[in-house]
């Protein structure tokens, strides 16, 4: 009994931390209908960010400090590098192809994701090597904080798409960009704000999750980046409340599983999960099937 | 219905100057020579009409003006602004709305939130609220439907709430593309009677319509589009007894 629920607290606080990274897909496939790829080594970049940030602000000698300046920090250079990919690796694609009804419009773009998530793989590595990165322990009660702060940005992040200009923007934009342009809305604006919160939310879920599992390394995406991927579709992606849902059932699972004897099978059991769901609900729990009147 | 702009003072144009001129406008796009060539010009407070068959580039014209697509030659100017070095976004802040082809109207955002964004561009509270007052004004059903779904609305609904979400940007210019394309007969109705108390408080209309009767009844004058280019314009009344057009497009 206290294994289960000691797998329930563990499982909840991971599947925040992958809600938080699973939002960043959510959000940028909700506003361009891609599938950023490049947002994992977003995550994992900015796990690095955290680790250099938190040691240079004296780490374990000053954990408050250390903490909250050095999560700030990492999600602002995260933004600047989501921002950075959305600026040189998508836009100019996005604009050659305006006006333009073909199917690459949205092949080119995934491809290119793809792309950028190996360059920025293998710069990470170049530059920070293989080996793995002791992030200082600095809390006790990390999961505790993981799960505080997540609910937190969660219930933020919520106001600010329903209740703010920008967020009814990003909610128009998401429906038809055309119509958005329209009605005066910026949208290269937005898109580069959407990457930017998305990437932020990134940095924070990697450092928290680096709190928690004391190791940044650069393939750590591929782990994390999958399964907050899979969160993303499996509470419908596009939806804000779908991957929070998703990133906690993928949690939870996880944890599940680690108490059988199959503890390996973790992602296994992820996907099987996420066959299933598909199967009967194609576009996620809390995805909508988009019907428009003609 | 209130039309002045919070900000941006009210487009001035000398005497007997149009408001909007198109001059020579060519568009291709696709591989298609959309546009071969089209001038028009709409005068200040005018309803001006463009009917034409499918294909003929009724939309394209709409979408050159709002800067949808890319101008290969001509110029449009707009109050003696020229709009070819504006993206779409200026064009709007510069008081011209289109209504798309198709309503276009955001199915994921409340009626309430649809409006609201149509007023993106000045954001003035008073004029919002003053405008969604007019706007349920003109269409009673509107008011009933606020905090539903664009999506859940009716054809005809959806096309009301296109027009009254452009309204709210509180436009000199307004481009309507098929008002009534789709709609129940007795809403192309209530719409078209929309669109003339719309004029009547000052704004100025570009109406495309594949319903030539509808459209040469509502307007002043009519641009006749054949594959490209303006085959014939006039005033709307003589189009309408012109027995070329009487057999093309108003059977007979």
């Amino acid at each position: 009994m206290q294994a289960l629920l000691d797998a329930l607290v563990t499982g909840l606080a991971q599947g925040a931390m992958i809600a938080l990274v699973a939002l960043g897909y959510s959000m940028v496939y909700g506003v361009l209908k891609l599938i950023n790829f490049a947002h994992s080594e977003v995550f994992m970049m900015g796990a690095f960010a955290g680790f250099y940030l938190l040691n240079a602000l004296g780490g374990a000698d000053h954990p408050v400090l250390a903490a909250v300046c050095g999560t700030l920090g990492a999600m602002a250079l995260a933004a600047a590098l989501g921002v950075l990919v959305e600026r040189i690796a998508y836009r100019p694609l996005r604009e050659r192809s305006r006006g333009r009804a073909s199917g690459n419009v949205r092949v080119t773009p995934l491809v290119t994701a793809l792309g950028v998530s190996v360059l920025l793989k293998n710069v990470a590595q170049l530059a920070f090597t293989a080996r793995y990165k002791s992030y200082p322990q600095l809390f006790g009660h990390t999961r505790l904080l993981i799960f505080v702060v997540t609910l937190v940005t969660m219930g933020l992040l919520q106001l600010l798409v329903h209740r703010t200009w920008t967020g009814k923007a990003m909610r128009a934009l998401s429906a038809n960009v055309e119509a958005a342009r329209l009605m005066g809305v910026r949208t290269g604006r937005i898109i580069a704000f959407t990457f930017a919160v998305g990437s932020g939310l990134a940095a924070l879920g990697s450092v928290l999750y680096c709190l928690d599992q004391s190791q940044a390394y650069p393939t750590m995406g591929e782990v994390i980046g999958t399964r907050a991927f899979v969160a993303a579709v499996l509470g419908g992606i596009g939806s804000i409340p779908g991957a929070v849902l998703g990133g906690g059932l993928i949690g939870i699972l996880g944890e599940l599983a680690k108490l059988t004897q199959y503890s390996g099978g973790q992602d296994v059991l992820v996907f099987f999960v996420l066959i299933v769901v598909l199967l009967v609900k194609p576009a996620g729990l809390l995805g909508k099937t988009g019907s428009e009147k003609v | 219905m209130r039309t002045a702009h919070p900000t941006r003072p009210e487009p001035q144009v000398a005497d007997g100057a149009p408001l909007l001129a198109l001059r020579d406008v060519q568009v291709a796009y696709g591989g298609i020579h959309a546009l071969k060539g089209v001038s028009l010009e709409v005068g200040k407070g005018e309803i001006v009409a463009m009917i034409g068959a499918n294909g003929a580039g009724k939309t394209t014209t709409l979408k050159s003006i709002a800067r949808l697509l890319p101008l290969a030659a001509g110029s449009i100017t707009f109050a003696g602004q020229d709009l070819g070095r504006l993206d779409t976004e200026s064009v709007v802040t510069a008081g011209i709305s289109l209504v798309p082809e198709g309503r276009a109207i955001f199915p994921n955002l409340t009626v309430r939130e649809n409006l609201e964004i149509g007023a993106y561009g000045h954001r003035d509270r008073r004029a919002m609220g003053e405008t969604i007052d007019d706007v349920v004004q003109l269409f009673p059903r509107l008011g009933e439907r606020m905090k539903q779904e664009g999506g859940t609305l009716s054809g005809g609904e959806q096309q009301m709430l296109a027009i009254g979400r452009a309204l709210m940007a509180r436009p000199s210019l307004l481009l309507l593309d098929e008002p009534s394309l789709g709609i129940a007969p007795r809403l192309v109705q209530d719409i078209f009677a929309a669109v003339g108390r719309i004029a009547e408080s000052g704004t100025t209309i570009l109406l495309v319509e594949q319903n030539t009767r509808l459209a040469l009844a509502a307007s002043s004058r009519a641009y006749v589009l054949r594959t490209g280019e303006i085959a014939k314009h006039g005033p709307s009344a003589e189009l309408a007894r012109d027995p070329e057009i009487r057999a093309a497009y108003l059977g007979g």
